[in-house]
């Protein structure tokens, strides 16, 4: 069956080129994931599937090409998995094959070093991984769009539904490690800018080889309530767990019963596999019956960078980056992304604007921003570094 | 409580007899068609309809309901008096919206799952043809005379028009985000496309040889409500083309739009998150499911007003109405 509407599909292709009066486009664009050296997850459920990120690709490929072929525009889309060493050698090759433009999966360091290399191309880079603040603020580049939303925009996400909730006194939980650090300063920032208060931190530090297998719940249970003891009255604890060693253990094993939100309880994100609103039924549908399995957030957040670049070429007829750059970052672009609203970019430092989910790994608890939430340009930019705060001067 | 109801809705049946107006709503969530009296609004009953039933519709006559049982990758069709369930139709795989051939046959099927629109022969029961289109099929309609129908892709973003001669694609016409219906003027010249994340309705001009242009783009402005929230979605026109009614989704609102002037002139409060609408065949009342308050909202068409709203079933998508 399903070979026999192919067939069909691409009996209707060359159907088509005769009535079309668009103009031939060839989109070639490239996925590079940067893969780390890192310990097991602590859940199993969230071990690396080997085809993530690049299996958003495909179905991207996919979407983008049906649209394409009633313009006359073709998308082809190289992928690569690079470990850290051989990232800048694998975006060399992609870049001397001609791709101009590169979707990257890496850390914040090397997505700002593969962006600066590929800007000495003349290519231009969607950043569907990295989260880090600086990335958008002092770090950002112009030829660098966020499609991944920043550690920032996701504690703001879920300081707002604390607030909604009226549950202002956090207690902050962090990690040692400087990933956990950035992401506790951003609840931090997200405390002072919400008007909650954070009434006590504290570090669980990271001795290493901390995940708990077999019998390891035994130790959790006893441990982390004395870890949690004598704390100051508080509402919510806030987990700041960037590399995932500890907080996945924090729901439960508290002294004081309190909800959990940020690295575990709570979490935010760009979508989920349990997300059906908004006609994101289909897109899981339609990624499932691809790859055989669930999608993750890099799945989408590759699949949403090409998306934009398709977006970007159906309406422009064009290939070219700095043309496609400029349409993205325009009024005019918009795009629809299973979130309910459409997504456009922040012009003054490439950050797409996007609702973010509240997850609690089974279905969407709540969506951010939260109703009340104002900003004079979006709803969406009171999520993340505002415009008057930014230091980004790449996009002026 | 339950089989009480049923057989007081029996008696009142029995009682109006046959040419009561009659109104069917397809519940999502429920998997059930609610059917109303449409001179008492009231409800009948209500009737098992198939797993996530959302597009509905009538054969010419108002004998047969057809009903896209979008999670049975089936069309399933009723008879409109008895409620019986006759036969089902091959849809392709997630039939959502559709629209009938004025005879009565063929029906076109969007399938939202597979890029593809089917036609079905309602007699033979069997698929006529099968048509390529772009991502996420929607929006189905066809003008009046018969020579075009149109789809509308979601994630592609472009109203298809297909004829329906030879089931190729003559037109594509790029529109705003995620658009989700398609409404032709009586007369055939005009054709509206709602596009609800990019809140715009995109009016298309038919020009003497077929050749369909966008000539323009409807938004809307509410005071108080988000423009975000501001999502068309289900639209229908007067048949004397004076107004144009268009369902904002979640804004609860539906927009009264002037035929001429192509001006928004008032906003109907409705019930939450209003997604389809049917108008009675004497065109006096126009009626709108509402998702997520569980009810339709029945709207006075001449005073622009909201008379009455009536719980149907859980998620409310689609409506029509017997004909005369």
């Amino acid at each position: 069956m399903l070979q026999t509407i192919k067939a069909v599909a691409v009996a209707g292709v060359f159907g088509l080129f005769g009535a079309a009066t668009a103009q031939a486009v060839e989109v070639r664009a490239g996925v590079l994931r940067v893969d780390y050296p890192a310990m097991l997850p602590i859940s199993r459920f969230d071990l690396r599937p080997d085809d993530l990120g690049l299996a958003g690709a495909l179905l991207a490929d996919e979407d983008n090409s049906t649209t394409g072929r009633f313009l006359g525009h073709t998308y082809e889309t190289v992928t690569q998995v690079a470990a850290p060493e051989g990232a800048s050698d694998a975006l060399a090759a992609m870049l001397a094959d001609g791709v101009r433009l590169v979707v990257l999966a890496a850390d914040g360091p090397d997505t700002v070093a593969l962006a600066d290399q590929a800007a000495a191309a003349g290519a231009l880079v969607l950043n569907a991984g990295a989260r880090d603040n600086a990335l958008r603020d002092e770090a950002c580049r112009a030829n660098m769009l966020h499609i991944s939303p920043s550690n920032n925009m996701s504690a703001d996400a879920v300081a707002q539904f604390a607030m909604w909730k009226k549950w202002p006194r956090w207690v902050l939980i962090e990690g040692s490690n400087p990933a956990d650090q950035e992401l506790a300063a951003s609840y931090r920032r997200a405390a002072a800018k919400f008007g909650a208060k954070i009434v006590e931190e504290r570090v669980f530090e990271d001795t290493g080889g901390s995940r708990r297998t077999d019998s390891g719940h035994v130790l959790v249970q006893r441990q982390l309530p004395t870890f949690m003891q004598g704390l100051d009255k508080h509402d919510v604890v806030m987990a700041a767990d960037g590399t995932d060693y500890f907080a996945a253990y924090l729901p439960y094993h508290l002294w004081d019963p309190r909800p959990v939100m940020g690295s575990a309880g709570l979490r935010p994100v760009s979508f989920h596999a349990g997300n059906e609103t908004w006609g994101a039924t289909q897109f899981q549908n339609r990624f499932e019956a691809l790859t055989g399995r669930y999608s993750q957030e890099v799945d989408y957040q590759v699949w949403l960078a090409l998306r934009v670049i398709g977006e970007a070429v159906t309406r422009t007829a064009s290939n070219d980056p700095a043309t496609l750059r400029d349409y993205m970052l325009g009024d005019e672009f918009e795009l629809a992304a299973f979130k309910g609203q459409k997504v456009t970019f922040r012009n003054w430092n490439g950050q797409m604007r996007q609702p973010i989910l509240l997850y609690d790994s089974r279905i969407t608890v709540s969506v951010s921003p939260q109703d009340g939430f104002l900003h004079q340009v979006s709803p969406l930019d009171t999520l993340g570094l505002d415009r008057p705060e930014s230091r980004c001067t790449a996009f002026d | 409580m339950k089989s009480l109801l049923t057989s007081t809705a029996l008696i009142l049946l029995t009682a109006s007899g046959a040419m009561a107006g009659k109104a069917f709503v397809s519940n999502e969530r429920g998997n059930t068609v609610t059917v109303i009296d449409t001179d008492s609004w009231t409800v009948e009953t209500e009737f098992a309809a198939g797993n996530r039933p959302r597009g509905i519709t009538l054969s010419p006559d108002g004998s047969l309901l057809y009903v896209c049982a979008s999670d049975d990758d089936t069309v399933r069709v009723f008879n409109s008096e008895t409620y019986e369930e006759l036969y089902t139709l091959p849809s392709g795989p997630d039939p959502e919206l559709f629209t009938m051939h004025p005879s009565g046959n063929p029906l076109y099927i969007a399938n939202e799952d597979d890029n593809l629109v089917t036609v079905t022969d309602t007699e033979s029961h069997t698929i006529l043809a099968e048509i390529p289109v772009g991502v996420e099929p929607e929006g189905m309609a066809i003008s009046p005379d018969s020579a075009f129908v149109v789809n509308t892709s979601e994630t592609t973003n472009m109203a298809h028009f297909i004829s329906t001669a030879d089931y190729e694609i003559k037109h594509n016409i790029l529109v705003d985000q995620r658009p989700r219906y398609v409404e032709y003027t009586r007369d055939g010249k005009r054709l509206f496309v709602s596009s609800e994340i990019g809140g715009t309705v995109s009016v298309i001009d038919i020009a003497e040889d077929g050749t369909p242009t966008l000539s323009k783009k409807i938004g809307f402005e509410v005071a108080g409500v988000l423009p975000e929230w501001l999502q068309p979605v289900g639209v229908r026109v007067t048949d004397d083309g004076s107004r144009i009614f268009v369902a904002l989704g979640p804004a609860n609102r539906v927009a009264v739009i002037d035929g001429e002037s192509l001006e928004v002139v008032d906003y109907i409060l409705v019930g939450q998150r209003v997604w389809q609408m049917a108008f009675t065949p004497d065109q006096k009342y126009l009626l709108t499911t509402n998702g997520n308050s569980n009810d339709i909202t029945v709207i006075d068409v001449a005073k622009e007003k909201a008379i009455q709203s009536i719980q149907v079933g859980q998620q409310p998508w689609g409506v029509v109405v017997t004909p005369n």
